[in-house]
């Protein structure tokens, strides 16, 4: 029977390793960052269009060491998150009474799904007349595109909660708050934090187009202002902070989900 | 899985022995969107004594049992559960469901402690270990099998010390050694404790192994009301268990006996 024996010999290991694994998203980037600074020292790509990774680099060191940089971002990640939460919350509140009580239902829901065929910068006209262009016109304009993913995303999450758990809780007695916290609230989160991480990503964009249209401060300002001077350079810095903020606030979404929906077996880490 | 009591557990028992309450179902009518479910159903249920309902699909037994915890509101008759002179007031009637119905977003020893204040976590690990699950007092429902999830709600019900357990289907999705499992636990923790039992099963079977008395449903009423006569532990080999099976299910099949039809 021996020749029938199957044997387990272990083949040479075509898997990538941890390390790999971790350095393949890297790849294209890098690559990409070495053309560009190629194309720009050879003359190529010139400095008025887009300055060389070096001259970016060297730009964003001297803005944040003279610290002009750190006051842009404080006051536009204030902004940001200002907007956010008054947006967020007031969506959650609302998502939470519509979905709640029919009567609010029936009173707000339309009005509110008229307003959300709104683009929010579309209002940029009115709301610089109505605020100037002061930090109440950003902060109104993040809120009101924040809202809108957080109402529906809520009011969604509320309205399909497991019927059978919510019967589940009334024969245990639970009704009002306590049937709330147990129940609705957390049947409702997966859904409540897919509008949230919608509405960080929003946040910023709205954020950006109004800062650039109209601001005193901000890195949407100090990007437009470099524009004045021709200082490729500090816009190409500005962009590239929008886009490490926006993955920041994107990974902070990521680890509320990872916390607060961890008895979930779709946000168990994989082993 | 063998279910252990300590004598002190056993004294305890025949102190609660008397928790048991009656159930008294009197003229009651049920119909959704005018098709008829129940139609003046008399059934009167005796205090600590285990019912078993069985019928076939449809015809009405989980909504019994869902309208004696007031999950449906019969458009006739009444409903008396206990006779009003419980030492606390209002009865105490669980319920356990076909599906366990945990919460995903807690914890096994939280859900047992559903609507119960903190003080009495050690008598919620107490029964989590009657239920023989105590090292997973701290593991999320989602990685429990089908039967250690129903011996969670099983414990989750126990923890209240019911004077009424509902029990619709709760054992329908398990396979059939983790059922034989189920059915002995509910029997010993019946046993143990004295409350009122009402099993919603299709399952003949196990309505016989359970049972004090055997009703079944058919056309929204009583078609067939038979006491169990069969000392405990029933086992179902035996020629008595097998006969009374055999009649329940020739009623239900709505067929003459097989002694007839043979000869």
């Amino acid at each position: 029977m021996n020749q029938g024996q199957t044997t387990f010999t272990k083949k040479p290991n075509h898997r990538p390793s941890m390390l790999a694994k971790q350095a393949l998203p890297w790849v294209v980037p890098i690559l990409l960052l070495i053309g560009w600074q190629w194309a720009s020292s050879a003359g190529i790509l010139p400095s008025r269009f887009l300055p060389s990774p070096r001259a970016v680099v060297s730009s964003f060191i001297e803005l944040s060491l003279s610290g002009e940089l750190w006051m842009h971002v404080r006051v536009s990640t204030l902004r940001a998150l200002s907007g956010f939460v008054v947006g967020g919350g007031v969506g959650l509140l609302l998502g939470l009474l519509t979905a709640s009580m029919h009567w609010a239902e029936i009173l707000l829901d339309t009005t509110i799904q008229m307003v959300r065929n709104i683009p929010p910068l579309a209002l940029i006209p009115l709301v610089i007349l109505w605020f100037g262009i002061d930090e109440s016109a950003k902060l109104f304009l993040v809120a009101l595109g924040v809202f809108f993913p957080v109402y529906i995303n809520t009011f969604h999450g509320i309205r399909s909660v497991d019927r059978g758990l919510l019967e589940m809780g009334r024969t245990y007695g639970l009704s009002g708050w306590p049937l709330y916290r147990e129940i609705i609230l957390p049947g409702a989160l997966p859904s409540i934090l897919v509008g949230v991480r919608f509405s960080l990503g929003l946040m910023w964009v709205i954020l950006i187009v109004a800062e650039t249209i109209s601001a005193r401060s901000g890195i949407g300002y100090m990007t437009m202002n470099a524009r004045e001077f021709m200082q490729t350079d500090v816009m190409v810095v500005g962009i590239l902070l929008y886009a490490i903020l926006g993955k920041l606030a994107d990974l902070l979404a990521k680890a509320l989900e990872r916390y607060w929906l961890r008895w979930n077996p779709a946000y168990q880490t994989a082993r | 899985m063998p279910v252990t009591f300590s004598s002190g557990e056993i004294a305890a028992a025949n102190e609660r022995c008397s928790r048991g309450i009656s159930v008294g179902i009197k003229g009651v009518s049920i119909a959704f969107g005018g098709r008829t479910v129940l139609e003046n159903f008399d059934v009167e249920i005796s205090a600590g004594e285990f019912v078993a309902i069985v019928g076939r699909s449809g015809c009405g037994k989980s909504t019994l049992l869902r309208s004696v915890v007031g999950l449906e509101t019969p458009q006739a008759g009444t409903i008396v559960v206990g006779n009003g002179a419980e030492r606390n007031g209002k009865p105490d009637v669980r319920v356990m469901f076909q599906d366990s119905r945990l919460l995903p977003w807690r914890r096994i020893l939280p859900n047992v402690m559903l609507g119960l204040e903190a003080a009495l976590i050690p008598r919620a690990q107490k029964v989590l270990a009657q239920v023989g699950l105590a090292e997973r007092s701290n593991d999320w429902p989602a990685t429990l099998s089908g039967g250690q999830r129903q011996r969670v709600a099983l414990a989750r019900a126990l923890v209240h010390d019911p004077n009424l357990l509902l029990l619709d289907e709760p054992l329908g999705s398990l396979d059939a050694l983790t059922r034989i499992e189920m059915q002995q636990l509910i029997e010993d923790v019946w046993r143990s404790r004295g409350f009122t039992a009402m099993l919603v099963t299709h399952d003949v079977a196990e309505a016989i192994s359970l049972a004090d008395r055997v009703i079944l449903i058919e056309g929204g009423r009583v078609a067939l009301d038979e006491v169990v006569n069969i000392p405990r532990p029933r086992t179902r080999g035996s020629v008595r268990f097998a006969a009374l099976e055999e009649r329940i299910l020739g009623r239900v099949l709505q067929r003459r006996p097989m002694v007839e039809a043979q000869w």
